[in-house]
């Protein structure tokens, strides 16, 4: 299946691309939504935003069984101040006033079948939202999720492992408008100790014959020297946990970003 | 005992019953999924997998377990005779065991000599320890930390059988939660270790691999009722739902009757304090199609699609999903689905106790309550057949406390949770 190119997904490339020809790995922040609290949220964002391509928002999930206990205990707050899927929609909503970005929201599947799968595109799409991240949704499980995505103008990403087959690659890259997110490690998302980036270079060396977009890998990338190890083979590197640490330790968040967008130079 | 298991036409190729099961899992997993689809079906067409997990059922579970006339309790309803089908006689105490077993040979089969499970009131970890233990697997057990609190008592035992039990805090700290964690532990260590899942929910092939190692309850009763009555079919079948695997068990080996043939199916939902409370857990009743541990099902969630915390008195129904398969027999009309509140369960269960000697888990009291009230109206010319699918150890303590007696609960904790320390320290 060859979807025409949506909106969402010429965004995001472009985003991609210009980071290419400036000698860069494209940086993709991620932030849950609503976290630390509501109020805060868009200050920690627009932090963020000085130095990224494109950004990743998590819409805060109750049982979120891709991530690991930052993520975890970011969206239990996010929730308990309120912030449920269409709250994240809204917020999106305004900060696409402020930035230009391409902003992709990142959410497990059962809230888009809670809210109803056209109506939670059409609130993406009246949000400003460029596409999707779909972590339990491996892309054979539902495949009006897409179309309506397409018809709404977002692009979707799906994600493969360090498990992953050549044929579930295949499968996995061909539906994939947005971008390929390759994830670094057989487990789930957090900053690890120690680097264990290992199986990165196979896995890319697999998406790249079947992959038609740009490849990002994220899961265990922290700090300036793991991004510029994934930036050498990747075409963006994705960052939540070791946000969501700084956030909640009270440290300089744009230091942090400035310092692993310096690591994703080539 | 020769034992075969069975081949039923659902699900299809993608695992789904109707709309319902799936694979929504994170893809690291699906080749575990794959290797496990096909590790089972080769299992299951080999005489050597099927003669050991059949003389394990006989002589480590004590299968075939009794079908019982529960004969006062029939005159008590005054209508269809009411027949037990004693899962609580297995060893360790509920159905659990059949799939615990079963799926514990299928690792060691697969080479995987590290079996991971979840567990909420405990008595899917302890079946899960036991097989672990009897086949010499390293076993860990993820438990709510609500759970543990609550039962101090199995949480030893899993201890004592040489599992190590993980505490789990995220989320509500239940069922729902260790099943979370199990799953992250799963795809973080998806190489070499294999996930004993405890119900028939989760990602496919679990439900119809839960399903056909839990069917030999239906198929025994089967053959039973053949020589009590002079029919395999009773007119009625009632058992409880939580995730629902012993259901299952007693339903599906004559779910895929015609329908002429095909006795009433009756799944009793735990209401909990009532559906319209919204304290409960059942998820047919009050629930809505979504998405949970992998699968597609009737949950338990808000419009938002937040997962809403289940609650009912038995903690082993205390889930907020319900198996894909169940949900395909609803919509179907295959199996009606009824809700039984916290109060129903715990009458049924003092009924039980005192008309037949028999202290029934508050999960199976949920369908003893049922079966009772089925038993008026389908009169004495029918024949119901209730899973009791475990027995009521396990509860007494939390029945004690329900029914205020004297003893104090408080003091009653903190003498095991003293017994514990010295003991595992």
């Amino acid at each position: 299946m060859t979807a025409t190119l949506t909106r969402g997904a010429e965004r995001i490339h472009a985003a991609f691309d210009r980071a290419k020809e400036e000698g860069r790995a494209a940086f993709m922040p991620f932030m849950t939504a609503g976290y630390p609290s509501a109020e805060e949220f868009p200050a920690v964002v627009d932090t963020l935003l000085a130095h990224a391509d494109l950004l990743e928002v998590g819409i805060p999930y109750s049982d979120p069984l891709g991530d690991g206990p930052t993520v975890q205990r970011a969206s239990e707050q996010a929730l308990a101040g309120g912030t449920s899927t269409r709250r994240t929609l809204a917020l999106v909503k305004d900060l696409r006033e402020r930035h230009d970005t391409p902003i992709v929201v990142m959410t497990y599947v059962n809230p888009i079948y809670a809210v109803g799968p056209r109506e939670f595109m059409r609130l993406c799409k009246d949000a400003g939202v460029d596409g999707l991240i779909l972590p339990d949704l491996p892309p054979d499980q539902d495949l009006e999720i897409a179309d309506l995505a397409a018809e709404h103008g977002l692009a979707v990403t799906f994600l493969i492992a360090p498990t992953s087959t050549p044929g579930r690659v295949r499968l996995v890259a061909d539906a994939c408008t947005g971008f390929l997110y390759a994830v670094s490690v057989t487990g789930v998302t957090g900053a690890r100790e120690g680097s264990a980036l290992g199986e990165v270079p196979a896995m890319l060396a697999l998406a790249r014959e079947h992959a038609r977009v740009p490849v990002a890998v994220g899961f265990g990338v922290k700090d300036a020297a793991t991004a510029h190890q994934v930036a050498r083979v990747a075409d963006g590197v994705v960052v939540g946990s070791a946000f969501i640490n700084a956030v909640r330790e009270g440290q300089d968040v744009g230091t942090l970003a400035a310092s692993i967008a310096e690591g994703c130079r080539r | 005992m020769s034992l075969t298991l069975p081949s039923y036409p659902q699900p299809d190729g993608r695992g789904r019953y109707g709309r319902f099961g799936g694979r929504y899992v994170p893809e690291t997993l699906i080749p575990a999924l794959d290797e496990l689809e096909a590790a089972y079906q080769a299992a299951k067409a080999d005489p050597a997998f099927l003669n050991e997990l059949g003389r394990l059922f006989k002589e480590f579970v004590g299968r075939p377990s009794p079908l019982y006339l529960a004969q006062r309790l029939t005159d008590h309803a005054g209508g269809a005779k009411i027949y037990l089908k004693r899962e609580d006689f297995n060893y360790t105490g509920a159905h659990k065991i059949n799939n615990c077993l079963a799926q514990a040979l299928l690792a060691v089969r697969m080479g995987k000599r590290r079996v991971i499970a979840e567990t909420g009131a405990g008595q899917h970890g302890v079946a899960s320890a036991t097989a672990a233990a009897l086949l010499g697997l390293d076993c860990v057990v993820y438990m709510g930390a609500e759970d543990i609190r609550r039962q101090a008592l199995n949480v030893f035992r899993m201890r004592l059988l040489g599992a190590e039990v993980r505490e789990v805090t995220s989320g509500t700290s239940t069922l729902k939660d260790a099943t979370n964690e199990a799953i992250r532990d799963w795809v973080t260590n998806v190489r070499d270790t294999f996930y004993i899942l405890g119900s028939v929910v989760g990602p496919h092939p679990y439900p119809a691999m839960v399903r056909d190692f839990q069917a030999v309850i239906g198929e025994e009763v089967k053959v039973q009722l053949q020589v009590v009555e002079g029919r395999s079919a009773p007119d009625a079948i009632v058992a409880c739902v939580g995730g629902g695997s012993n259901a299952i068990g007693i339903f599906a080996p004559y779910a895929y009757l015609p329908e002429g043939e095909r006795p009433r199916l009756i799944g009793t939902e735990a209401a909990g304090e009532g559906v319209e409370s919204g304290r409960h857990a059942a998820s047919m009743a009050g629930g809505r199609v979504g998405v949970l541990h992998g699968s597609m099902m009737y949950l338990l969630n808000d419009d938002e699609g937040q997962i809403v915390p289940p609650h009912s008195i038995s903690a082993g129904l205390d889930y907020p999903g319900i198996g894909p398969e169940h949900c395909h027999y609803s919509e179907t009309g295959v199996a009606e689905y009824v809700p039984v509140t916290d109060a129903q369960a715990l009458e049924a269960l003092q009924l039980l106790t005192r008309l037949e000697g028999i202290i029934p888990a508050l999960e199976s009291a949920h369908a003893v309550y049922h079966a009772v009230r089925l038993a008026q109206e389908l009169g004495p010319e029918g024949v119901i057949v209730v899973n009791l699918s475990g027995r009521g150890d396990k509860d007494v303590a939390e029945v004690m406390r329900l029914l205020e007696m004297e003893r104090d609960q408080d003091l009653l904790d903190k003498d095991v949770e003293r017994v514990i320390e010295e003991v595992v320290a």
